[in-house]
């Protein structure tokens, strides 16, 4: 079965550190891949290699059938979502342009942006009324959601999350977990998401990897995963990881 | 960004379009009373023959009022044959007329007739110093090694001045420098016992100072002339050679005199004397009151800073954009601003007159190179210090080079980059009045001019407005910054 991620061969090194030493690994079309494993394990280089922002020293990152180009980055990441823990949203910017300003670049009409920019806004549950503050004036959660709606906002084929919901209260979390399922459902993209929280995985993955110092534990169907085996409890410390 | 560009646009045109005017005859003066006073002659005859006049006053220095005759910034001034042969040309102390004016035909410059005064060069005592130390000649002050010598910076560095008045007196004294605006006053309060002067200097009737013979006849000839550039017009030469063998020595200290010690305008002055000669048939109304002149050196002051600091913001943000990725760039260029910076403005603006000639121009590279410190140091830092968060994001979304630059790494960094620009403001309004010395204009003007006449009024008419000009560019950009950038990045500045 090939994906529409292929990692082949992989190899990467930071000094005298081996992250990933012939890695292979293939993350499949139209589902939620959580990626797992804890701090350090090398599972947000992984998610870097797939939008360019690092290189693998061997091996190939193929996306959507071609290996990830060397130049033209700019319109390749285009179409790849991309959110990150602690958003990155950009403080001068008001919501509303944050999260459309892909649109703008794209050249997208102003009924054209206003109107997606709502739809999404709506989808993660935010109210108009925080179009136009700026994302200081938001709360973690708000700031998170709209750092998804920046991500969605071109309708990308590949959607890379890095730990977009931590940071945030248990009871917010789940309720940012509810939006995003709907978002989802409505958009239907490719998702890759990084954590370091089982029951996070578990609850948006439809498949799961298990990484740990740079090898692939298991992988499989979210259900078919025991979160509670005897491995997986010493990894993640009685699935509580933080 | 629109707004950015709004702002750039405005501040472009408004000097360039005060700049442009048609250009009238301009005649320079250096930065003593005589001068001043001969310029002002030269313009009124012009004025009164309808001949438009620019006045350029208050060149610091000879070799300044030559090089902007040389360049056209002025067309001419009042100069002394001894300064003309031994400073200018480096010919000998007792070349005739004659041979100066073959000399300096090449260059392009007329040696018009002579005024008739003898201005040369003298040292001055007070009464009291004089009848302490029985001083009536400068053989006298060989007894004396314990006066203290204070002498214009001028006439220390000059062959026919004290190097040379030293050896032929065989003095024992040393010297030490001070401008000759100060130096009567040093002398009034004891702070030296010997000065230099101007042999028609009203300030000598004016403190009642004694002048030394010069017995060994050291001091050669300073026939007051007046030199034009060839290319000027006839009949501005021959309304200026009007003035031929009209003032002799008598004449000219007195007519000093009564702007020293009476307080008279030069325009008065000037014009009163004109009037007696025949020369004018009725003196121009005060040419210039006070709130026109205090407006025009504004104006002028506010043209060069602001050429200047616009200059700087786009080569210092250009050259943070091109180095500040690598660490060893931004440090060079970095050191080398700061070097800029080193420089006293007074000794930058002296190195320029080879390379940019007197005026505006050098005046305006000046500043622009002091500014380039403050812009180009805080977009460096500004740049640096991005969140890297924010970097990363940037890049990740797919935006293009041009595009992070544009939409993200400028705007967080405009907070840094607009007080970096008001520091150079601010720091260049002040800086901008030295530029006088160098024929710039502005508001130093009025204060080299207060200098050389040693009126505290005339001072404060540069210094009060200069002060003021720089604390409206303070709250200008207070302002600017309100409106370009939202309140909360302003208190924090940049963060993610």
């Amino acid at each position: 079965m090939s994906g529409i991620i292929e990692f082949r061969a992989v190899a990467k090194q930071y000094g005298d550190t081996r992250v990933f030493d012939d890695l292979n690994l293939d993350i499949r079309q139209g589902v939620t891949t959580a990626l797992i494993g804890p701090s350090g394990c090398g599972k947000s280089t992984l998610l870097e290699f797939i939008n360019g922002l690092q290189r693998p020293d061997a091996g190939t990152v193929h996306i959507f059938g071609q290996p990830v180009p060397a130049l033209e980055l700019a319109e390749f990441r285009q179409r790849i979502g991309y959110a990150v823990q602690g958003t990155g949203l950009f403080p001068h910017m008001r919501i509303s342009r944050n999260i459309s300003l892909l649109g703008e670049l794209d050249g997208w009409s102003r009924e054209a942006i206003r109107s997606r920019t709502r739809d999404l806004m709506a989808l993660m549950a935010l109210d108009e009324s925080l179009e136009n503050r700026y994302p200081h004036q938001l709360s973690g959660g708000q700031r998170q959601r709209a750092g998804i709606c920046r991500a969605m906002f071109l309708r990308p084929e590949i959607l890379l999350l890095d730990e977009p919901f931590s940071g945030v209260d248990p009871l917010m979390r789940r309720d940012i977990h509810r939006r995003f399922l709907t978002l989802l459902g409505a958009e239907i993209a490719t998702v890759v998401l990084v954590t370091h929280d089982m029951e996070e995985a578990t609850r948006l993955g439809e498949e799961l990897i298990i990484i740990d110092a740079g090898k692939i534990v298991c992988q499989g169907q979210a259900d078919q995963i025991q979160p509670d085996s005897e491995y997986l409890a010493k990894l993640f410390g009685h699935g509580d990881p933080s | 960004m629109s707004r950015l560009i709004v702002v750039s646009i405005l501040w472009l045109t408004i000097p360039t379009a005060l700049a442009a005017q048609t250009r009238p005859i301009v005649i320079g003066s250096k930065t003593f009373t005589e001068s001043y006073l001969l310029a002002e002659m030269m313009a009124q005859l012009l004025e009164s023959r309808r001949i438009p006049v620019e006045r350029r006053t208050g060149l610091g220095g000879t070799l300044v009022a030559f090089q902007a005759l040389l360049s056209g910034e002025i067309d001419a001034y009042a100069e002394y044959s001894g300064t003309i042969s031994q400073v200018i040309l480096n010919m000998d102390s007792d070349s005739t007329e004659g041979e100066l004016a073959a000399a300096l035909a090449p260059l392009g410059v007329d040696l018009l007739p002579r005024l008739g005064f003898n201005n040369t060069y003298a040292l001055t005592v007070t009464r009291e110093t004089a009848a302490q130390y029985a001083l009536g000649n400068i053989s006298d002050l060989t007894d004396h090694p314990e006066l203290r010598f204070g002498l214009s910076h001028e006439f220390r560095d000059r062959p026919d001045g004290w190097p040379g008045l030293k050896q032929a007196y065989d003095l024992p004294q040393d010297s030490s420098g001070i401008e000759h605006g100060l130096a009567y006053q040093a002398l009034l309060e004891s702070e030296i016992d010997v000065t230099d002067a101007y042999s028609t200097d009203g300030d000598l009737l004016r403190y009642d100072l004694v002048v030394l013979e010069d017995n060994l006849e050291f001091f050669p000839s300073y026939l007051a002339v007046l030199v034009a550039r060839t290319d000027l017009d006839t009949d501005a030469k021959e309304a200026l050679s009007l003035l031929a063998d009209r003032l002799d020595d008598a004449t000219m200290r007195s007519l000093n005199a009564e702007v020293v010690v009476e307080e008279r305008t030069f325009a008065e002055v000037a014009g009163a004397f004109l009037l007696g000669q025949g020369l004018i048939t009725s003196v121009q109304a005060e040419t210039q009151s006070l709130w026109p002149r205090l407006g025009r050196n504004t104006l002028v002051h506010l043209k060069l800073t602001g050429i200047a600091v616009l200059l700087a913001c786009f080569a210092g943000l250009g050259l943070a954009l091109t180095v500040y990725r690598s660490p060893s760039l931004s440090a060079a260029v970095l050191y080398i601003a700061g070097l800029l910076q080193t420089i006293p403005s007074i000794a930058l603006l002296a190195l320029l007159i080879p390379i940019a000639g007197v005026g505006q121009v050098p005046a305006i590279i000046a500043l622009f190179l002091y500014s380039l410190l403050p812009i180009a140091r805080n977009a460096i830092t500004a740049l640096l210090t991005i969140d890297p968060l924010l970097r990363r994001v940037a890049v990740a979304l797919g935006l293009t080079e041009i595009q992070q630059l544009r939409h993200v790494y400028v705007p967080l960094a405009l907070p840094h980059v607009l007080t970096g620009v008001r520091i150079a403001a601010v720091v260049s309004i002040g800086t901008a009045t030295l530029a006088a010395f160098i024929g710039a204009g502005g508001l130093g003007e009025p204060i080299v001019t207060g200098l050389a006449l040693n009126d505290t009024g005339l001072i404060l008419q540069g210094a009060i407005p200069a002060a003021l000009l720089a604390v409206c560019a303070e709250l200008f950009f207070e302002g600017l910054e309100r409106w370009l950038i939202p309140r909360h990045l302003l208190s924090a500045k940049i963060s993610g």
